[in-house]
């Protein structure tokens, strides 16, 4: 918004004269145009990536028809949803069945606003950002319950109530693996969070007091996957029990908004912990932070946050659906005393003089992360190559 | 409380070996066959559509016996006895006129119970199996053909003397042992 007003007041000078409403209105409606319009897209991407990403892990090809490799079945599938006759059931409660996508939408959407995408790239920076973050997301609990219970439908209704019960389990774990990191910065605000985390790799939280911070890494990534309603936590919308939960009802334009809202939050998820956990918009070695003047922050947001994503589409078709109760289960007896024992630790460890700025070994932790994600994911790819020669030698004989 | 580790460690290490396999198979080759552009090659049994050479036919009514389903008609009458004498081209005297040799493709079951018993094979099912129609009267095959070309020489006897397979007629598939 900082960034917009300045482009403004640069290129049309007596734009700063004008009244400080309109001024300030004009500039958030530009840049939350620019936003929601990039972010609204992206749902296009993520679900061409997942069905691509999905097809590969179970050697298929996925869309390959429309356009080169399938690029442009997205946006075919997205004209199709939107010129789709929106069905209103005869016994939906109307206001609220519409108003409930909307909701959702809004509830994903609004976390963005303090998302900060680089150094001046944020909307608006407030100084309560990770609250309003969490406070938003969890708006989105409303209009699912909404959705599900307009719907007069007992599937739409048990999957609204599935879902409220599983967002307001996963966000105890999720907040207090959040509290780590607040604890650490000891502020709110995402920027400061951001700039908490600057000189490189080795200074990112994931990298802090060793194995404690990965493990809250893992226990918010799980918790965030859960408050995405993604599988393997996708009960509200289990659609081998619940037809589809709450979106049962749901057709045309209102559907593309759940949709939306889903990937939005995925999105938002990701972005988030990227910025909690691996150094937000700083890119891991400080001279790769810009090339020439060229600002590299927001790609490097992304980038973090794409593979995120991939992390939990790679989840989601690797795991089957959770159980009500061991979803349950996970979100109280496994999560939350993880999370609550890592709150308790952190703070004594800040507490303690000597270990105030994390423990004497962890500039030493970030190669060894590294080694230990790297060398699996590559060993199983070269794997992976070798048994394919193997199985194309079987075939030939 | 070691129960509850055991079932986190269990838990965790799981999830990793299901991961591991995904992301192997995102390393492999798909194996989708873009079907209307690319296409399988058939093995040399597959049993698709029936195809009958007519010249290589004595009539002898075999398979219409063999039939489960009944989709082959043969209608044959005795050779004039001052008409030529012609062979199939395994050697086999023809001493019936095939009027008519029908099939009708979409009554077959594609058992391959048809083929056992012919004595010259001349019936056999080949790979062509693309021949959806939206009509059903072209399922409807008739072999039966008024300027067939007989061999008027007996190919035993003439040795070296093999039959030509009759034009447009599918190859037959080889088939070792």
């Amino acid at each position: 918004m900082d960034l917009v007003y300045q482009l403004a007041t640069q290129l049309y000078p007596a734009f700063a004269t004008w009244p400080a409403w309109l001024t300030v209105t004009i500039a958030v409606l530009i840049s939350g145009g620019i936003l929601m319009t990039l972010v609204a897209l992206g749902p296009i991407v993520y679900v061409y990536a997942e069905r691509k990403i999905s097809a590969f892990m179970q050697d298929r090809l996925g869309p390959m028809r429309v356009g080169p490799y399938g690029l442009l079945q997205t946006i075919a599938d997205t004209i199709k949803l939107l010129l789709k006759e929106a069905i209103f059931p005869r016994d939906v409660e109307k206001s609220l069945f519409v108003l409930g996508p909307c909701l959702v939408v809004t509830g994903a959407f609004l976390a963005l606003v303090v998302l900060p995408l680089g150094s001046r790239l944020q909307v608006v920076d407030l100084n309560v950002g990770l609250l309003f973050v969490v406070a938003a997301s969890s708006l989105s609990t409303v209009g699912l319950i909404m959705a599900g219970w307009a719907s007069n439908n007992k599937y739409s209704l048990f999957g609204a109530m599935r879902s409220a019960a599983q967002i307001v389990s996963y966000e105890i774990p999720e907040i207090l693996a959040l509290l780590t990191v607040v604890m650490i910065v000891g502020s709110l605000s995402l920027q400061q969070i951001v700039w908490s985390q600057a000189g490189g790799i080795q200074n990112w939280m994931l990298f802090r007091y060793f194995p404690l911070m990965h493990v809250a890494f893992a226990v918010f990534c799980l918790a965030g996957l859960a408050e995405c309603n993604r599988t393997p936590f996708d009960i509200p919308e289990a659609e081998s029990e619940l037809v589809a939960g709450f979106h049962t009802e749901y057709s045309g334009f209102f559907f593309a908004m759940f949709f939306m809202a889903e990937y939005t939050e995925m999105f938002v998820i990701s972005v988030v912990a990227s910025v909690l956990f691996l150094g937000g918009w700083h890119a891991p070695v400080p001279a790769w932070q810009q090339i020439g003047p060229v600002g590299l922050g927001p790609a490097w947001l992304v980038a973090k946050a794409w593979a995120l994503i991939l992390v939990m589409m790679w989840l989601r078709w690797t795991l089957p659906r959770l159980r009500v109760d061991q979803l349950m289960h996970v979100a109280w007896k496994v999560l939350l005393p993880v999370a609550l024992g890592l709150t308790v630790v952190i703070g004594g460890l800040l507490v303690i003089p000597a270990t105030r700025d994390g423990f004497p070994w962890d500039p030493f932790c970030f190669p060894i992360t590294l080694a230990a994600i790297a060398v699996p994911l590559l060993r199983a790819a070269f794997a992976a190559r070798r048994w394919q020669a193997r199985r194309d030698a079987e075939l030939a004989r | 409380m070691s129960e509850w580790l055991t079932d986190l460690w269990d838990g965790i290490r799981t999830t990793l070996i299901g991961m591991r396999i995904t992301w192997r198979h995102l390393f492999t080759r798909s194996v989708t066959l873009q079907y209307p552009t690319e296409r399988w090659t058939l093995p040399p049994r597959s049993r698709m559509r029936l195809f009958m050479k007519y010249e290589d036919c004595i009539g002898c009514g075999q398979c219409v016996r063999a039939c489960p389903v009944h989709c082959i008609y043969i209608k044959a009458d005795r050779r004039p006895a001052d008409a030529a004498p012609i062979w199939a081209a395994d050697g086999t005297p023809i001493k019936l006129d095939v009027k008519l040799f029908d099939i009708d493709m979409s009554l077959c079951c594609y058992c391959n119970l048809c083929t056992y018993p012919c004595p010259t094979h001349c019936l056999y099912m080949t790979t062509e199996h693309e021949f959806a129609t939206e009509d059903l009267g072209k399922h409807y095959y008739r072999f039966a053909k008024t300027d067939a070309q007989f061999l008027t020489t007996n190919p035993k006897a003439a040795a070296g003397a093999v039959a030509v397979a009759a034009p447009g007629a599918p190859q037959k598939p080889e088939v070792a042992g």
